[in-house]
Formats: C-alpha cells, sequence, structure tokens
C-alpha cells in the first residue's frame, strides 16, 4: 500500500518538486538469486580465488565503458572504403585494426544508406554489443522497444524522430543466439573537411543501434 | 546438410525449456542470408550440460511473411540467428 504524504506539501501524487517519480525503496527480501549471488562472491573470495578489489575493478571496467570505441569504428570506416568493406565482410577481425579487442563479442556489422536502414533488437533478451557501445539503454531492454520494433520498425523509429521514406528499406535485426550487431550509420553531407576524431564525435549511440542518424556538423 | 541461398522454414516446435528461437518466428518461411558457423547449442548450454556443436544460420524474413495485413511495409525484412536443427529446407517447385 503506498503512502500518502498530504501533509507534505513536496509529494503531490508521488512526484519530486521537478515532476519526477519517486524511487521506491526496496525493503523486500532478497531474491533467491540475489542470495545466490552474494553466497557465490563471498565464497569467491573467503577461498582466495579472487580478491574483493578485483571484483570492484571488474565491475568499474563495465561502468567504464562508452559508445567512445564504436564512433571510433564508425569514423574509420567513413574515411577508408577498404576498412568498412573489410568491417562488413567480419567485423569481429575489423575492429581489432583499431586496437579493440573483441574478446568473446563476434560483430557483425551493418550499413545505413539512402535505400537500406538498419535497426537493431534482442526480442529475447538485452544482447548488445557492450565492449563497443558500453551498457545498453534501459529502453533497448524493456518489452515496449523489444516486441515493437519487429512489427511496427517505422512506427518506432518515428516515436525517436527518425522519419523514413517508402523508398527506404528497413532491415531489423534480432540478435537471437551469438552473434552483436553494429549498425554503420551514412556519413553526413559537409563532413569532407573532418578528421576522425571529429567525425567520431558526430556518431551517438542511437545512431549505432539505428534509431537515429549520425549529428550534422 | 543444407546448401547456400536456400529457403527454409522454422519448425513449429513447442518445447520446455531454454529455446532460442524466437515465438513469432515459428512457423515462417526465410531465405538463409548468411551461415554463421558452429556454436554451441544453448538449449544444452543453458542447463550446464557439455553442448554439441550446431551450424547457426541468418534468416531472412519479409515482414510481410511475418505479420501479412498488418505489415507496415510488407517489403521491409526482419533477419535473425536461427540454429540449423530448428529450420526445415523448403525444396524449389
Amino acid at each position: 500500500m503506498p503512502h500518502d504524504h498530504h501533509d507534505h506539501s513536496h509529494d503531490t501524487d508521488g512526484l519530486s518538486p521537478s515532476g519526477h517519480p519517486y524511487r521506491p525503496d526496496q525493503d523486500h527480501k532478497l531474491t533467491r538469486w540475489q542470495a545466490m549471488e552474494i553466497a557465490m562472491r563471498e565464497l569467491l573470495v573467503e577461498k582466495g580465488i579472487v580478491t574483493a578489489a578485483e571484483i570492484t575493478e571488474t565491475v568499474e571496467q563495465m561502468d567504464r565503458r562508452s559508445p567512445a570505441d564504436g564512433a571510433k569504428v564508425v569514423a574509420r570506416a567513413w574515411v577508408d572504403p577498404s576498412f568498412k568493406a573489410r568491417l562488413l565482410e567480419n567485423g569481429t577481425e575489423a575492429i581489432r585494426e583499431l586496437g579493440i579487442e573483441p574478446g568473446v563479442l563476434k560483430l557483425i556489422a551493418v550499413e545505413n544508406t539512402a535505400r537500406t536502414h538498419n535497426v537493431v533488437v534482442c526480442t529475447l533478451c538485452s544482447c548488445y554489443p557492450r565492449n563497443l557501445l558500453g551498457l545498453p539503454p534501459d529502453w533497448y531492454k524493456q518489452r515496449a522497444y523489444r516486441s515493437r520494433v519487429v512489427k511496427t520498425p517505422r512506427k518506432v523509429l518515428a516515436e525517436f524522430g527518425l522519419e523514413l521514406p517508402e523508398s527506404t528499406q528497413v532491415r531489423v535485426h534480432d540478435s537471437t543466439a551469438d552473434m552483436r550487431y553494429l549498425v554503420v550509420p551514412a556519413r553526413p553531407e559537409g563532413t569532407e573537411g573532418l578528421d576522425e576524431a571529429a567525425l567520431a564525435e558526430l556518431v551517438s549511440r542511437d545512431a549505432m543501434i539505428g534509431v537515429a542518424t549520425a549529428r550534422h556538423p | 546438410m543444407m546448401g547456400l541461398p536456400q529457403k527454409v522454414r522454422v519448425k513449429n516446435w513447442h518445447p520446455p525449456g531454454h529455446v532460442r528461437a524466437p515465438m513469432y518466428l515459428r512457423g515462417k518461411t526465410g531465405e538463409i542470408e548468411r551461415e554463421l558457423g558452429p556454436f554451441g547449442n544453448p538449449e544444452e548450454l543453458a542447463y550446464g550440460h557439455e553442448a554439441s556443436r550446431r551450424r547457426l544460420l541468418r534468416v531472412r524474413f519479409t515482414m510481410g511473411e511475418l505479420w501479412g495485413a498488418e505489415a507496415e511495409n510488407p517489403a521491409d525484412i526482419l533477419e535473425a540467428e536461427i540454429y540449423e536443427h530448428w529450420l526445415d529446407p523448403i525444396n524449389a517447385p
């Protein structure tokens, strides 16, 4: 039962003064899997298999990842047609050329053109090329995006502000298994004079998922 | 074993447990877009079993095939990774 706070002027309908909902406190008991995770982590530390510092460092590394590496890959593809060809042929191997270690990542890169617009989803869960793009946005993991973009991609893209002409074919990629996807957005016009670093600044996370285009300088 | 390119139909199986063939593609017909090589079968991996290696294929479907009259644009396409054991080849007429 939610609390009523009619005596508190700051709380109208559970909203903060700036109009955002308050996040509920997490007073519920641990789930089985939360308890299992804590037990497993403590055992690994107690037995000297990993240290608490190593766990913290790994979590921080995961949090630090950003879309910057993905943007670097896109900018290189824009300036170097032979790199772009290798990237589209075998994404996993091509990103090594930029010093990005794919690890377990198996990458497929797909190119947006005037004729084709690619957009990526994982309907089963939230598969995402984290090495290249960092952590996925919340909407990418939510049912609304996952269930709708495979059926009404044009409507969903329009909600992101991207209206596609009928002459552009939409190609939705559902990462159902082992591959991860990077969309190479079209290079904006008027960027001929820009170097790779400046070009990379134009490439947003959303453009590499396929729900936006690259920014104009 | 199937050659490429080829028309395939996703099996309309409904087994219990962890599978990677999404419900909305089961029973649908598409074309092999590319072959991705062998991967450990997720239906075994999910339970900690030693996994057999299965061929993974990218299958291309038209939105018209998936959604019929409800498709926004029947010529738009959707591609997904489907394990070989979920696919039946369709012979050319």
